[in-house]
């Protein structure tokens, strides 16, 4: 063990007394930093003095939620339920195409009053999504794949409420039921409608990809409601909602127009603002440049012939590349989350104060992002300095490892088609890019969950783990051509 | 300059590994292109199929860089540049010997990449006017980032770090743009980065929707290339070797 601590003081002499590492390293932390704080986006929120601020409702479960939709309510005491036949959902869009988004919604629901952000469960139709049933905006449970005309029920027994649904009215089927112990005595029930934003991938060509968000707006028949009377209509949420929303009664038929959703709030494309996920795209830059350095730890000796003295005064060859590996792992680690901590904790308040929502994530997503971007980067290096071992020459081995790692989630962001980034986000060393996923992604919310947007196809560890595994290897073999060449 | 020329050339060839460099351009873009076309099914391969099958730009580029900052990184790294510079005093007809060496190899090994990858491709016909402008274009584009490589290597010098240089050069401006939620920003980026430009030689469909057309794109990365240079010959003639 003395052995090897001899070795890795060995090393981090060579790393502090090559000028040229610790300045690549400074830089890299210094690109990070400045890509992340400087050229900054601009926003609107709060700009256009009080009222324009970007705030959002909070859930019950203290997310934010988005929660717009045109309510037709009653009071309901104590336990009861209500009856509804849907008979038709019609979709627009605000370009005025007729489109039926997947996740328009269109049912019963028991609130908490009218106010965004309280507590509710509901069964409803979806564009084409069939029967559901949510609760507490992040619960989703799915029923039979039906759409209109379709018979619901939605009943309150104590603090669980129950869905059902029916295709005649006479054979009812659950859908699901939920426990909602904040429910007051007294609660709204009734029939509510409410459409997305929907966003379509507009180019997949040259340059980066755009999607094109407009407005929705669903319009939703309902008849033979019970109770058949006492209704009054109410546009919950958003502006938009309340210009383009309506109610109408007619006798036994209810229509209901509505925008906006009933869920959790989500960033990207049908959300509003950012997530720190993109303050960090100066994480290349860094790696780059943490490449080089990982790279030369290895081939700069061979350049020089100093590998022979190095073998010399360390025979164990497998201990010499391991005390590498721990030198230039700990210096890129401790490089890395001091960059990325700054960006994470900086870059929010900078986006902020320019107007941009960013979504706020817990300390937790937080510190799982700074720790693994710094290990993202020391792992990154460490590869590099399997493949400089490897390859012995520099150029090619800085070059094999940027397009190994960079060069896929570049043309992901930039080149490839969807569905062949997901596959390569699965399978290159850049599915590590995925421990800076900071927003959740919510199947039951219309949006474009892509790369570019935050969004990867790995949970954030599994991606790490696909780069650690590449490396693994790249080591091993690095170990094994160690000891079996000739310095 | 014949001399120079002759030097270059007999340098180029005598180190090991541009041969297997220039197989690995060929095989890197002609392979790449290959297999993002096989990845989508015929008619779906995004809204230009043509660009799709020229994906592997990105690995021939990679490929052709190594070999233009080997060409004088190299020389750095072993202590032969001051042989060179003592045989040919003149320094920029060193540089311009070995840019002119680079286009006579890196040239080939494209004519041969591009439409190897564009046979591989779902693309309509190689005699179409887009289809030719993207092949021709690709062939210049991949010429212009050795020339760009050969510039930064003669200021950077030390080959490993030149080469980083060069590569982050050419994905800075896609990524930045690509994080950046502002419309206007994006484009902005991706006027004036050499990679981003430079590629929109490729389209050829929606040119009405691209940052910079295709010719012009082409030639903001010639500017890169041709300032990449300038500053190498300044850098050349003013330091010692």
């Amino acid at each position: 063990m003395n052995g090897f601590l001899l070795a890795v003081r060995a090393e981090w002499t060579k790393f502090r007394t090559v000028p040229g590492w610790v300045i690549a390293t400074a830089l890299a932390a210094v690109a990070m930093v400045g890509l992340g704080l400087g050229p900054s986006m601009q926003g609107s929120c709060g700009r256009h003095g009080p009222g324009s601020e970007c705030a959002m409702p909070v859930g019950p479960g203290g997310e934010e939620v988005t929660d717009a939709f045109t309510f037709a309510h009653r009071p309901l005491t104590g336990d009861g339920s209500v009856t509804a036949h849907v008979a038709s959902m019609t979709g627009q869009l605000s370009d005025d195409r007729a489109l039926l988004t997947p996740w328009a919604k269109a049912g019963l629901i028991v609130k908490d009053g009218t106010r965004p952000g309280s507590s509710y469960a509901a069964v409803m139709l979806t564009g084409a999504h069939g029967v559901r049933m949510q609760y507490d905006y992040t619960h989703d449970r799915a029923g039979s794949p039906g759409t209109a005309p379709r018979w619901l029920r939605l009943t309150r027994s104590g603090d669980t409420v129950t869905g059902a649904e029916s295709v005649d009215g006479a054979q009812w089927t659950d859908v699901g039921s939920a426990r909602l112990p904040d429910l007051p005595s007294t609660v709204e029930i009734g029939l509510f409608a409410t459409s997305p934003q929907y966003a379509e991938i507009t180019s997949e060509s040259i340059g980066t990809m755009s999607a094109a968000t407009q407005r929705s707006l669903l319009t939703a028949a309902f008849d033979k409601v019970t109770p058949a009377d006492g209704w009054t209509g109410t546009l919950v949420g958003e502006p938009t909602n309340r210009d383009r929303g309506g109610y109408q009664q007619d006798g036994d038929r209810h229509i209901l127009t509505g925008t906006g959703d009933i869920g959790p709030a989500v960033a990207g494309a049908t959300g509003l603002g950012t997530t720190v996920t993109q303050t960090l795209v100066g994480t290349f830059a860094a790696l780059i440049g943490m490449v080089v350095v990982g790279t030369l730890m290895a081939t700069g000796e061979y350049r020089r012939g100093l590998i022979r003295t190095t073998l010399a005064a360390t025979p164990g060859r497998g201990r010499v590349l391991a005390a590498k590996a721990v030198v230039v792992a700990a210096v890129t680690f401790v490089t890395g989350v001091a960059a990325a901590a700054a960006v994470v904790t900086l870059g929010q308040r900078v986006l902020r104060s320019n107007g941009v929502y960013v979504h706020p994530a817990s300390t937790t997503t937080e510190l799982r992002v700074i720790a693994g971007t710094g290990a993202l980067l020391a792992v990154a290096a460490v590869l590099a300095l399997a493949l400089g071992t490897l390859l012995r020459r520099g150029t090619t081995a800085v070059t094999a490892a940027v397009v190994t790692i960079v060069l896929p989630y570049m043309l992901v962001l930039t080149a490839l088609p969807v569905d062949a980034g997901r596959w390569v986000l699965r399978v290159t060393p850049a599915a590590a890019f995925a421990v800076q996923q900071s927003a959740k992604q919510y199947d039951q919310v219309e949006n474009l969950y892509i790369p570019v947007e935050g969004y990867f196809p790995l949970p954030p560890w599994a991606g790490f783990g696909v780069l650690a595994a590449y490396t693994a290897v790249a080591l091993a073999a690095a170990a094994w051509l160690l000891r079996r060449r000739d310095a | 300059m014949r001399y120079a020329l002759r030097a270059e050339w007999t340098k180029l060839w005598t180190v090991p590994g541009t041969a297997w460099l220039l197989l690995g351009a060929v095989v890197g873009t002609a392979g790449l292109g290959a297999l993002a076309a096989a990845a989508c099914s015929p008619g779906e391969c995004g809204a230009d199929p043509t660009r799709t099958s020229l994906t592997g730009i990105h690995i021939g580029q990679s490929v052709v860089a190594i070999l233009a900052v080997l060409a004088i990184g190299g020389e750095y790294a072993t202590g032969m540049m001051r042989v060179t510079l003592a045989a040919i005093p003149r320094r920029p007809a060193v540089l311009a010997a070995k840019a002119a060496v680079l286009a006579a190899v890196v040239v080939p090994a494209a004519a041969v990449a591009v439409p190897a990858s564009l046979l591989s491709g779902d693309t309509p016909s190689l005699s179409g006017g887009p289809v030719l402008r993207a092949a021709l274009g690709s062939v210049l584009y991949l010429l212009l980032v050795a020339l760009l490589a050969l510039g930064v290597a003669t200021v950077v010098r030390h080959p490993a770090a030149a080469i980083g240089c060069v590569l982050g050069l050419l994905y800075l401006f896609p990524i930045v743009a690509a994080a950046m939620a502002d419309p206007d920003w994006q484009r902005r980026l991706e006027k004036v980065g050499p990679m981003s430009a430079g590629q929109s030689i490729q389209a050829t469909t929606g040119l009405d929707g691209l940052p910079v057309g295709p010719w012009a794109g082409l030639g903001v990365l010639a500017l890169w290339a041709a300032g990449a240079l300038l500053a190498g010959a300044l850098a050349l003639q003013a330091r010692d070797a």
